[in-house]
């Protein structure tokens, strides 16, 4: 136990430790760092240039977690749905692709959306025959590009709950009268709030973390807090400021993983009062 | 009565087909190129590997390879060794803190390019030449967390009885753990390897800040990662459709051993 503890201590703990002494030191003149203590690192976010990064990478991100959620938990749904045998691989299948390298799956796309690419064909084929659209580089591009590759984590994380849900709970709705509709929302929903709420966490914060797919699918146009750290490190050579700006990637991240842990507090306490219910009923 | 389901589950149907529709059709669209003899992304101009034969003789890219394998092998097998030992240690102890939970956990959620700059600070802090060794430093990191809980996974259904069982008949701590206990859980082990294996071949980010400068620690996805950026070309086609196959090969596998293991 001990070798792997001290392992992941040296490499990881106080590495991780290091960066964040260092978002609390000024930057060299020279670059480098100088050793004297200051907050200008974390005041620089507010600075307009890189609050407008911010916002827009915190959209970006955003749009690409509210797109893959929808797609994610219908997918999910539809495999809860599906007869039991064949779940297993339709979840196989779906997680598949995840497992695949990441650059790989970004530059499939950039095959599909390139002026030249197979869309394109597409629409010649259907009889458009102006200027080829651009629809590589754009905004669109880079979200399509997150939600295919954090998609199959939200399939995952939305199945466990849908799965788990206990089906006597939606008859019971509908027994009392209750529309499909409603029943989805004022059961289901609620119910499976908390896998929800797991996968957008991680989709949201690997996106704006992300440096990769906004410099290969937005051609270096959109900039995450992925790519403004990714900067502060191998170019600007501000690394004091390239810290803050991680710190405040993981403080999001623990953030939201908070608001998602109560939440699945709050629908396990839930669940039971409405299993309960349902005994009762 | 059973139509009338089998009409309302024709929009789920529907569902998973665009969903996967949507997964594979990219995917699919690669590796078909990557057969075209013309190159050219639209046009289909016959069957070829005349791409992948033109792989075969790009020397960058077999050093790059050969990098990826060398890193793969060796932070697989530490990781292998050490996340093995740790599960055993934390399911036989069974009362642990949650401080031991959180660090395990931790290398599998933190944002990969917040260990990458932890990790290239720390390291050029302490002056560390960096190369191929480093970046098996990092990914033993994550590896071993993945072993970890792999090997977990199975603990949590081992039956200790058997252990005990073993040494009332008289069997060493050694041959116990020989032959009883490493058998049981092979299966997990080899299961959570496979899966570092996979991490550590496509892992582009960590790789790329701590490999240091100079082509001669290019792993495999910092070689794509290049090409990607100058361009499309055929043998992209060709290389993604290889380190895919092997991706997918190994997480099949690893998938497999999981499965006939879980009780």
């Amino acid at each position: 136990m001990a070798p792997a503890l001290a392992w992941l201590t040296a490499l990881m703990v106080v590495p991780c430790g290091l960066v964040l002494a260092l978002a609390f030191f000024r930057r060299g003149i020279y670059g480098g760092i100088e050793y004297t203590f200051t907050l200008e690192n974390f005041g620089l976010a507010f600075d307009p240039l890189y609050a407008g990064i911010f916002l827009n990478s915190a959209r970006i991100a955003g749009t690409a977690t509210l797109i893959a959620v929808v797609i994610g938990y219908a997918a999910a749904y539809a495999i809860a749905a599906a007869p039991r045998r064949l779940q297993p691989v339709f979840l196989f299948f779906a997680v598949l692709p995840f497992w695949s390298n990441y650059l790989i799956r970004t530059y499939a796309w950039i095959v599909l959306l390139n002026r030249e690419g197979l869309l394109t064909q597409l629409l010649r084929w259907f009889g458009y025959h102006g200027e080829p659209p651009s629809l590589l580089y754009t905004e669109g591009a880079v979200i399509t590009g997150l939600v295919y590759n954090y998609l199959p984590f939200v399939i995952l994380a939305c199945y466990a709950p849908l799965a788990r849900l206990n089906p006597e709970l939606g008859e019971a709705s509908r027994d009392l009268g209750a529309s499909a509709m409603t029943t989805f929302r004022r059961v289901t929903l609620p119910l499976t709030l908390p896998g929800i709420a797991a996968g957008a966490v991680f989709v949201f914060v690997l996106s704006i973390g992300n440096f990769v797919t906004p410099a290969l699918l937005g051609g270096g146009r959109f900039q995450m807090i992925g790519n403004l750290v990714y900067d502060q490190f191998l170019t600007a050579n501000d690394w004091p400021f390239g810290a803050a700006l991680s710190m405040a990637l993981i403080a999001i991240m623990m953030l939201l993983l908070t608001v998602q842990a109560m939440a699945a507090e709050r629908a396990s306490g839930r669940a039971r009062t409405a299993e309960g219910d349902a005994a009762d009923g | 009565m059973a139509e009338r389901t089998h009409a309302g589950r024709r929009p789920l149907w529907l569902v998973l087909a665009l969903v996967y529709g949507f997964l594979y059709i990219p995917i699919a669209v690669l590796v078909a190129l990557s057969f075209n003899e013309g190159g050219l992304p639209t046009v289909w101009s016959g069957f070829s590997l005349k791409w992948y034969g033109s792989l075969a003789a790009n020397k960058e890219i077999l050093s790059a390879a050969l990098n990826t394998l060398i890193v793969a092998l060796v932070s697989t097998a530490i990781a292998t060794l050490l996340g093995t030992l740790l599960a055993l240690g934390i399911e036989m102890r069974r009362r642990h803190g949650r401080a031991l939970e959180a660090l395990i956990f931790a290398p599998m959620i933190i944002p990969d390019i917040v260990l990458a700059i932890a990790l290239l600070s720390f390291f050029s802090m302490l002056n560390v030449t960096m190369g191929l060794h480093t970046i098996v430093l990092a990914h033993v990191v994550f590896n071993l967390a993945f072993v970890c809980s792999v090997v977990r996974a199975r603990l949590k259904s081992f039956d200790w009885s058997i252990v005990e069982a073993s040494s009332d008949l008289g069997a060493s701590a050694i041959t116990t753990f020989r032959r009883v206990t490493l058998p049981v859980l092979l299966p997990a082990v080899i299961a959570g390897a496979l899966l570092a294996f996979t991490l550590s071949v496509d892992e582009f980010i960590i790789a790329y800040f701590t490999a240091g400068a100079g082509r001669a620690s290019t792993t495999l996805p910092m070689q794509i990662y290049s090409m990607i950026r100058f361009g499309i070309t055929p043998e992209i086609n060709a290389l993604a459709t290889i380190v895919m196959a092997v991706s997918i090969a190994a997480l099949t596998l690893s998938q497999r051993l999981n499965r006939t293991v879980a009780p």
